[in-house]
């Protein structure tokens, strides 16, 4: 038995919206695998729900003519794993959510739901990171567009304004086209778990003159918020493809990300883990490119 | 039917969702309990308003420390003690305002619905005034101000120890003398269903219907707790969703039996949440171990000494038998002239330790088998050769408890069938001199167990069984069905012994303490050997009344050699009268009516030694700290299987559950507090499918003459070699001798850092 206090179901973008404005202590609900938890544990005990789950226009992948690809807020984990489009583009991103939790939660977990709760381990966001994500809001007066780097505000909080819902998010072409990616989760289970620390990197091979010509290394758990390596990136950047560039990587991405010290992990533990999954997820993707392996 | 894969016969309700636990029998209209939890670790409640929870709409009672029976009651499910001395502790209160333990019992809710319950939860105010926290035990024995427990002084809940021949000398003789310590976690039963009960009154007595492993002894129990007659109390157990000791303990069945005598005897349902199950049930206890051993130049054991610190956390529950199990366990399996063992068991103010599956042995087990390999590594030989030298052969009894024994001792054999199986020989040599930063060994560990427990304490089963008007027997045994498969075994005992098929056997599934014949339940692998002695003497029994009966329906020339057969009454090899007939006649006969039953209680002085093995091997992949199992067999000699499938499916559940002791699980306390930091299913690293490897189940079967169908202990087993195997095998994939489990992966990390292994100066190695 879950302590919620009034429950609204909205049936389109507009609907939620409004409902959202004329009941702004209400949470927004969609999937729920985080926010039933939430109400379970206490945290959100008696509130007001708004449940976005049932609008139609808040789901599906498309590839839009511009070559960007659209992915609605609303779209479940299961749905983008096996999603062609996803699949044949950006197949590093329908592998990353294949590892959230279950088959159970992936059926009903949403991507932009994963994006709102503002967890550093949520599997979406490394590769989202490492896309360059843009995500689109709407508040019933033209919305917004912010990049997904700048979407995550701290722990647990998310650039998302009162009566706003995020409706969509856009990888552009130029951000996935000629690129592989690799997404390593690294938890304690092979399932029914979240990641101690995750890594995805989308890097660029250059296969004639066997350089990298763009690399972009993501971080969950590995700070407050997903972390990307920028400083790794721009050290590396048109290295040439070899182990001394693996090591390099490896070192590189220890100093600068800033994992805790906790119970769950140490700091030592985490950054000998960051260097060699950072490590393993690029040779996967030099293996990709080298073999027309997308996979 | 002994030895037959029958289905179980419970199968179909239980898939279909027909099979009815307490949850699906919950009354009408019934109230719902919830628990007030203390929030700091160790002091007293100065203070506490119940006011605004009073107050709130829906709620319907709310009862505090100051409420309850003020004397203390005994909680594990242990046979009770004529004898003072033997009785166990008792040191609890249905609720509590000397806070001993972060989560302890102060108050409760009695609410229409959970949420009204749960809201008033937040309404009460409680003022503390707090001691300091020791979750440690070797820091907890010196004693604490207050003590935890104001009878015991030292916070030492109990002290044994034994000796035999002379370990000092042995060791003074010994060529090699080696020292180790060992760390086992506190973990969780994680079983499915989580405690759950509803109570309500019938007259003046008081109904509890629960999810337990013991009915019988939570009668007693409650009646103890509420310091009413215990035949005031009626328990009723349903199919339960699984319980691995955590059920063999009275949990909070006291507290929701007072709450609806506090409310006119309105049914109340009192249900656990998995948080509250971690924090607030039972463990299996952390011990740390101090072993040393002396060998001769041929690899003999001369001297070995144990010294065990187990922590109880801060109620007694089944206290120190578990250190003490552990205890008789180093005396037992290996030949050794000088043995010494001294066992402390230690209150602390963490969850209390309680019964867990194979009852301190898993504990003992991993120290014990460690140990024997770090031996073997110290005076370089085989860990596999070490262990046959030492081992003895065929019978041997405990010297401190008789007749504990080894009536059939299949070690040996177990031994060679685990190493063909795992290619022990060739793969010891094949990993023995690795590089790279992935690496594979093999180890393996070995276990002696206990039948039941006597003459530790009583042991005692009761069994019913009587003819129905169709010639079908109806079966009803205080003995509990908590999925280990008993309602099965006992069926195919009594059509064993009857001679009858299965499905004309009914057992009685739920036990329900006003009617039920005594049994104190589901625990010590207990049942398929006591009970089932009882069963075969019930059915015995039974046969011989209606092999009298039918002598009386039949010419006397046909009464010779009478025998029953799948439905016929034989005189020598003919037909002379069905059994349908027979029991219609017993029934409705004019003449001579008069209902074939028999009913035992049988106590039983028997204990036989079960024994086994496992073999494991592990790939090591040094930068990420992983360990995957890439083979695993636990080989058992448990006796004649009384039914090979459900065997097998024993001996997988507990070899899940010893991986997961080994890799995986602990249950993590703050330091300050004792508070548990990972008491939830996400956090505690319960295995899942995609962790679990295949595993491979072989058997020994030796008919060993204690059990009543040649069957020994086999419910618990399982679960006690895997931890130690595996690390065994990662000591020889690695050369890292790990001695705390479970061996996650930042134990791994720091293991081979220290090695130097992986790291700056380890770079060369890889």
């Amino acid at each position: 038995m879950y302590d919620i206090e009034e429950y609204y179901n909205a049936g389109t973008i507009k609907e939620a919206v409004s409902l959202l404005k004329e009941h702004p202590e209400a949470r927004i609900i969609s999937g729920g695998s985080d926010v039933l938890i939430k109400i379970r544990e206490g945290k959100m005990a008696g509130t007001s729900l708004v449940c976005i789950r049932d609008i139609k226009e808040l789901k599906g992948v498309k590839k839009m003519d511009s070559g960007d690809i659209y992915i609605g807020a609303g779209t479940t984990f299961s749905h983008i794993t096996e999603d062609p489009v996803i699949r044949e583009n950006i197949p590093v991103l329908g592998e990353a959510v294949d590892q959230v939790g279950g088959p159970q939660i992936r059926n009903i977990g949403t991507i932009g739901g994963n994006i709102c709760n503002g967890a550093v381990s949520a599997d979406s966001a490394p590769a989202l990171f490492s896309l360059n994500a843009l995500l689109r809001t709407a508040d019933g007066s033209g919305g917004r567009t912010v990049p997904v780097h700048d979407f995550y505000l701290g722990p647990g909080k998310v650039d998302i304004k009162p009566g706003e819902i995020l409706t969509h998010i856009v990888i552009p072409e130029k951000e996935y086209a000629g690129c592989q990616g690799h997404y390593i989760k690294y938890s304690m289970r092979r399932a029914m778990d979240i990641a101690t620390l995750s890594c995805c990197v989308v890097s660029r091979i250059n296969r004639e003159k066997n350089i990298l010509e763009d690399i972009r290394i993501t971080f969950g758990v590995a700070a407050p918020v997903p972390f990307r390596c920028t400083g790794t990136e721009e050290a590396v950047k048109g290295a040439a493809v070899n182990e001394a560039l693996y090591q390099a990587v490896e070192e590189k991405v220890r100093e600068e990300i800033h994992p805790r010290d906790s119970w769950r992990a140490s700091r030592e533990f985490r950054l000998q883990i960051g260097g060699e999954i950072a490590r393993r997820a690029l040779i996967r993707t030099v293996e990709m490119a080298a073999g027309g392996d997308r996979r | 039917m002994i030895g037959k894969s029958v289905p179980r016969v419970d199968a179909y309700e239980k898939v279909t969702g027909r099979a009815k636990f307490t949850d699906d029998l919950i009354l009408d209209k019934c109230l719902v309990a919830k628990v007030y939890h203390a929030t700091i670790g160790n002091g007293i409640v100065k203070s506490i308003d119940t006011s605004r929870a009073e107050a709130l709409d829906g709620v319907v009672k709310v009862v505090t420390f100051k409420d309850v029976p003020d004397h203390c009651y005994p909680t594990p499910g242990h046979p009770w003690s004529v004898e003072p001395a033997h009785q166990d502790v008792a040191d609890r209160n249905i609720l509590t305002g000397r806070i001993r333990y972060y989560g302890d019992d102060i108050a409760a809710v009695v609410a229409e619905d959970e949420v009204t319950a749960s809201r008033a939860l937040k309404l009460i105010k409680v003022e503390y005034e707090e001691y300091p926290v020791e979750i440690h035990p070797r820091k907890s024995m010196y004693g604490s101000h207050p003590p935890i427990h104001f009878d015991k002084k030292d916070n030492v809940l109990n002290r044994t120890n034994f000796f035999i021949g002379n370990v000092d000398q042995g060791l003074e003789q010994s060529d090699t003398v080696v020292k180790r310590s060992y760390k086992t976690p506190m973990v969780q039963h994680c079983h499915l269903e989580n405690p759950v009960s509803f109570a309500y009154m019938e007259k003046d007595r008081v109904v509890v219907v629960t999810s337990t492993q013991i009915p019988h002894i939570v009668r007693r129990v409650i009646g103890q707790a509420l310091g009413i007659p215990w035949g005031r109390v009626r328990v009723i157990k349903p199919y339960i969703g699984g319980g691995f000791g955590n059920k063999q303990d009275v949990l909070y069945e006291p507290l929701n039996a007072f709450l609806t005598m506090q409310v006119g005897g309105r049914p109340v349902k009192l249900e656990l949440s998995r948080e509250e199950t971690f924090c607030n049930t039972r463990t299996r206890h952390s011990i740390e171990y101090d072993l040393t051993a002396g060998v001769d130049k041929e690899g003999r054991l001369l001297a070995k000494d144990m010294m065990a610190y187990s922590n109880q956390g801060a109620y007694a529950s089944h206290g120190h038998a578990i250190a003490a199990n552990g205890l008789t366990a180093w005396r037992l399996q290996y030949a050794c002239p000088n043995i010494r063992g001294e066992a402390y068991t230690i209150y602390t103010n963490t969850p209390v330790g309680g019964a867990m599956r194979a009852y301190g042995i898993p504990e003992a087990a991993f120290a014990i088998e460690c140990f024997m390999d770090d031996i073997a590594a110290e005076i370089h030989m085989d860990p596999l050769e070490f262990r046959r030298k030492n081992l003895i052969k065929g019978y041997y009894e405990d010297a401190y408890l008789k007749p504990i024994a080894a009536n059939t001792n299949g070690i040996f054999e177990c031994l060679e069938k685990g190493a063909e199986y795992i290619r022990w020989e060739e793969k010891r040599k094949k990993y023995a001199s690795q590089t790279g930063s992935v690496r594979r060994g093999v180890g393996m560990a070995l276990f002696s167990y206990k039948t039941g427990v006597w003459p530790i304490s009583l042991e005692i089963a009761g069994a019913r069984m009587s003819l129905n008007q169709d010639g079908s027997v109806q079966l009803q045994l205080g003995a509990t069905e908590i999925g280990q498969g008993a309602d099965t075994v006992f069926t195919q005992m009594a059509a064993e012994t009857l001679h009858m098929g299965m499905e004309d056997i009914h057992i009685v599934t739920v036990q329900d303490t006003d009617v039920t014949p005594f049994d104190t339940g589901a625990y010590a692998s207990r049942q398929s050997f006591i009970t089932g002695t009882a069963v075969k003497q019930c059915a015995e029994e039974l046969l011989g009344k209606i092999l009298s009966y039918a002598k009386t329906l039949l010419p006397e020339e046909e009464t010779r050699e009478l025998s029953l057969d799948h439905g016929w009454i034989y005189a020598g090899d003919e037909q002379a009268i069905s059994l349908e007939a027979l029991a219609q006649e017993c029934y409705y006969s004019l003449t001579n009516s008069s209902v074939i039953t028999a009913e035992v209680s049988t106590q039983v002085k028997k204990n036989t030694i079960a024994t086994g093995c496992c073999f494991a091997e592990v790939e090591v992949d040094l930068k990420l700290g992983t360990i995957k199992i890439l083979d695993i067999i636990n080989v058992h000699d448990s006796g004649k299987l009384l039914n090979p499938q459900l065997a097998e499916m024993q001996v997988h559940g507990g070899m899940s559950m010893g991986m997961g002791y080994g890799l995986s699980e602990q249950l993590i306390l703050d330091e300050k507090t004792g508070r548990p930091l990972n008491g939830n299913l996400l956090d505690y690293k319960l295995m899942t499918a995609l962790d679990t490897p295949d595993m491979k189940a072989e058997f020994v079967e030796l008919n060993d003459p204690m059990g009543p169908y040649g069957n020994k202990a086999l419910g618990e087993p399982p679960a006690i070699p895997g931890a130690p195997a595996i690390r065994n095998a990662v000591l020889h994939a690695t050369g890292v001798a790990f001695n705390e489990i479970p061996l996650t992966p930042q134990r791994l990390i720091e293991g081979f850092t220290k090695a130097g292994l992986i790291g700056k100066e380890g770079k060369q190695h890889v």
